[in-house]
């Protein structure tokens, strides 16, 4: 069993995680990131709250557990119990499956997903192809839903999912094709479509794509990065759950359970979306300057960021502690928020450890633990920026009506994708 | 009636064909392809209780059929039950938003009809609470219109920012929103003690508020694409239909009721009327907009000039008007807000008629929104700033 986690952890298997052990471990994996993805929703349904409050001068929830940090947890609950309505004209069985099937499209992407060269369940040679694939599918959900709840607005909203989804698709893929082809500008000339080769082929040439071939990257990722927020349905793009057109759009006969499993997927999806473009453009789970900076000694400085982050963390929780009012109502809270910090700091201290102990690149345990806590830590600080970018989004921009969202997937972003496609294809050419 | 007399005034150029023209092609109504939505009396975008039946073919706008009274309260028939003074507080639950204009409106013609007028520094006392109103109604059509279009935030600016309207409103008054501020014959309370530095103080704080609105959305691509080209009203069309209020200005018609016919004190103030050019939603928004920044002006020319004497001008306890009929209207925020009254010579009107701003621009939506898509109809609902208390009275 140490030989699995050991070999598992070595980076230097990289390619093949599934090699080193085995489905079992590809279960663990599964359980994680399911777990992981949940917990990250149920956080990030906090933040966008509280973040969306802060940029509208509101405070957000502020009742539930200390600044509202138990406020998702109320939720959870609050929507568990509700009681469980399907519209007597709906198609029941059709209203049942088809929050699962958006569920099941939004995580069954993480497959591919890496969160380190062997921190995936698995490496499959066609990731990004099946990351396409299995992402659209989330439509089907929401089109399934819209119609067999047997009402106009959620149909209406259906409809725009749909015509939404074509409109962006095909930009999309355009814009991931140019991604791939930079894979390819390597001695053999071979790309590659499995996700951790991308990472690792940014790593080889020793730039991110988003940087390749400037300002060529930067365009791909551009129309990528537009088109991930119409494929989640986000604003300014939301009009497929457009509330003040559509009460709620394709959802609106949904309630209680059945509703949170449409949350869950739009933010599983909104993470796996950002995971993806952080994997094509922003060199996935690489730390800043790997080639530039590989000395050891900045590699001990940048393994210690995990560790400051959540010393960082504790302080303004401990910082809240302090704050807090004396009043004796804030008691529970208090000591709530105490103990939160002192969790926090206990992480911290515990991250610092490893850093510290396994800042020798040896091949301990120490050691491969510091390096896969790096790899998760900078990708999920990545995907923690697209996140905080799609809520700003919210709080900042109007929403685009159904024809203009089209006409911009048509006529101005399909046409660029096409055109940094060939321009990358040539500039490929001409530089190998 | 009088015009005001300027070079571009009612300058009725047909900037954009008719589209009350029979010559408009109508589509069959009963296509199998026709999808009949009912939006409202319970939607998030329908400000209050409008319920527009909607004929839509696919994401189009056949028509729409606006089905209204779900607020109705007979504010007209109840003005015959009560006495000229008993009926004051009934008329600010209409455009309960801007309350103090349609209390403005109602003493004027009461005074009109008993043929007294307000105390110089009552005129003051009510323009100042006027434009102040106006600017508050107007932040929270912003607010309103600007969450319609899908933009959250500047609803919770517009509200903090309204709040210290409101906040004037209480120490003058001790109302926020139905406020009642004024009586037939001036104004019940003389200021408050520092009210003249917390309107000034107000002035200073607002004005680049509204340019922080304006930073969030008057370049902004997607406003301006939401926005522009949309609900597009003729100035023919406007006054066809008896449209008033910053909705016909936005076509181009100078016409505002404070310079045409002068009430209250607004003869000795300068500002401009701000007019559109194209009668679109984004024409609407500018036009505003700039109202928002003459009411600053003029608030700031009236705080300055406010003269001194009785607030409560020579009327009977009793308030019994001699027979006859007057009809006053003034420039609410919405439109034109006229009082027609008939008087018998009791102590209560024989008839009392509103003309509301709300309910006549809501004739405009049909031809506004034919042919556009959904989303347009929640834009120009937002656009031509109804309040359903006003409309259904």
């Amino acid at each position: 069993m140490p030989n699995f986690v050991m070999s598992y952890l070595d980076p230097s298997v990289t390619g093949t995680p599934g090699a080193a052990g085995s489905q079992f471990w590809a279960l663990i994996y599964v359980f994680i990131i399911f777990t992981g993805v949940s917990v990250a929703v149920m956080a990030m349904n906090w933040l966008e709250r509280k973040a969306l409050a802060h940029f509208q001068i509101r405070l957000g929830p502020m009742r539930v557990g200390p600044h509202g940090l138990l406020q998702p947890i109320a939720d959870a609950i609050k929507l568990a119990l509700k009681e469980d309505i399907i519209p007597a004209e709906a198609d029941q069985f059709v209203f049942w499956v088809a929050p699962l099937i958006g569920l099941l499209a939004a995580f069954a992407v993480y497959v591919v997903i890496p969160f380190g060269p062997s921190q995936a369940v698995s490496d499959m040679n066609i990731g990004i192809l099946f990351m396409l694939g299995v992402s659209s599918l989330g439509v089907l959900g929401i089109v399934v839903a819209g119609w067999a709840s047997n009402s106009h607005y959620p149909l209406i909203g259906a409809l725009r999912s749909s015509a939404q989804m074509v409109s962006y698709e095909v930009a999309m893929g355009l814009a991931v094709v140019s991604a791939i082809l930079m894979t390819s500008m390597n001695a053999s000339g071979t790309g590659t479509l499995s996700m951790i080769g991308i990472v690792q082929a940014q790593q080889q040439q020793g730039i991110w794509f988003i940087f390749k071939f400037f300002p060529l990257g930067f365009i791909a990722f551009g129309i990528f990065a537009i088109a991930m927020v119409a494929e989640t349905n986000r604003a300014p793009f939301d009009m497929a759950e457009a509330e003040s057109e559509l009460t709620a759009g394709y959802h609106t006969e949904y309630s209680g359970l059945r509703w949170s499993l449409f949350m869950l997927a739009e933010y599983a999806a909104m993470i796996s979306v950002s995971a993806i473009a952080i994997t094509l453009w922003l060199g996935g789970w690489m730390r800043p300057f790997p080639n530039l900076l590989h000395a050891p000694a900045w590699d001990f400085i940048f393994s210690l960021f995990p560790g400051l982050t959540f010393l960082g963390l504790a302080a303004i929780a401990f910082i809240g502690t302090v704050r807090m009012p004396a009043h004796s109502f804030f008691r529970i809270q208090r000591a709530g928020l105490a103990a939160f910090a002192a969790v926090l700091g206990f992480i911290a201290l515990l991250l610092l450890v490893i850093a510290v102990a396994g800042r020798s690149a040896d091949a301990s345990l120490a050691a491969r633990f510091n390096q896969g806590i790096g790899y998760v830590y900078w990708f999920v600080l990545k995907v923690a920026v697209f996140m905080y970018l799609f809520i700003w989004y919210r709080a900042t921009w109007p929403r685009y009506r159904f024809d203009q969202l089209m006409r911009i997937g048509w006529k101005v972003m399909l046409p660029i994708a096409l055109g940094v496609l060939m321009l990358t294809a040539i500039v490929g050419v001409m530089v190998s | 009636m009088t015009v005001y007399n300027d070079d571009t005034a009612n300058d009725v150029s047909v900037r954009t064909p008719s589209r009350l023209d029979p010559e408009t092609p109508e589509k069959p109504y009963l296509d199998s392809n026709e999808l009949i939505i009912n939006m409202g009396p319970q939607h998030p975008a329908t400000h209050g209780v409008l319920r527009v039946i909607l004929k839509l073919d696919g994401e189009k706008v056949l028509g729409t059929e606006c089905i209204i009274g779900y607020l109705h309260r007979g504010v007209e028939k109840i003005a015959e039950n009560r006495t000229y003074t008993m009926f004051n507080p009934y008329v600010d639950r209409m455009d309960y938003v801007a309350a103090v204009s349609n209390g403005l409106g109602y003493c004027e013609a009461v005074e009109k009809l008993m043929n007294v007028e307000a105390p110089p520094r009552a005129k003051y006392i009510r323009v100042i609470l006027t434009e102040l109103n106006r600017i508050a109604s107007h932040q929270l059509w912003l607010g309103t219109h600007a969450l319609d279009i899908g933009a959250m935030t500047p609803l919770f600016y517009t509200f903090r920012d309204r709040e210290e309207i409101l906040k004037i409103f209480e120490k003058y008054c001790g109302a926020r929103l139905t406020t009642h501020a004024f009586r037939i014959g001036g104004c019940q309370y003389e200021t408050y003690a520092g009210f003249e530095k917390d309107v000034k103080n107000f002035l200073t704080f607002v004005a680049p508020k509204i340019d922080e609105y304006e930073e969030l959305l008057t370049t902004n691509r997607i406003w301006l694409e939401r926005t522009k080209n949309v609900g597009v009203i003729s100035a023919a069309d406007a006054i066809a239909l008896g449209v008033t209020g910053p909705v016909l200005r936005a076509s181009g018609v100078k016409w505002d009721l404070r310079k045409a016919q002068p009430y209250a004190a607004y003869s000795d103030f300068e500002f401009d009327i701000p007019i559109g050019e194209n009668g679109d939603t984004y024409d609407r928004y500018l036009v505003r907009m700039a109202e928002m920044r003459q009411s600053l002006r003029i608030i700031e020319q009236a705080v300055n000039k406010i003269p001194e004497g009785p607030i409560m001008g020579k009327v009977p306890k009793v308030i019994k008007p001699p027979v006859g009929e007057i009809y006053h209207s003034i420039e609410a925020p919405k439109g034109e807000l006229g009082y027609f009254i008939v008087s018998d010579g009791s102590t209560q009107p024989y008839r009392l008629r509103v003309r509301p701003p709300s309910f006549v621009n809501l004739q405009a939506l049909d031809i506004m929104v034919r042919g556009l898509l959904v989303a347009d109809v929640i834009a120009v609902i937002g656009t031509i700033d109804i309040v359903l208390g006003e409309v259904d009275r």
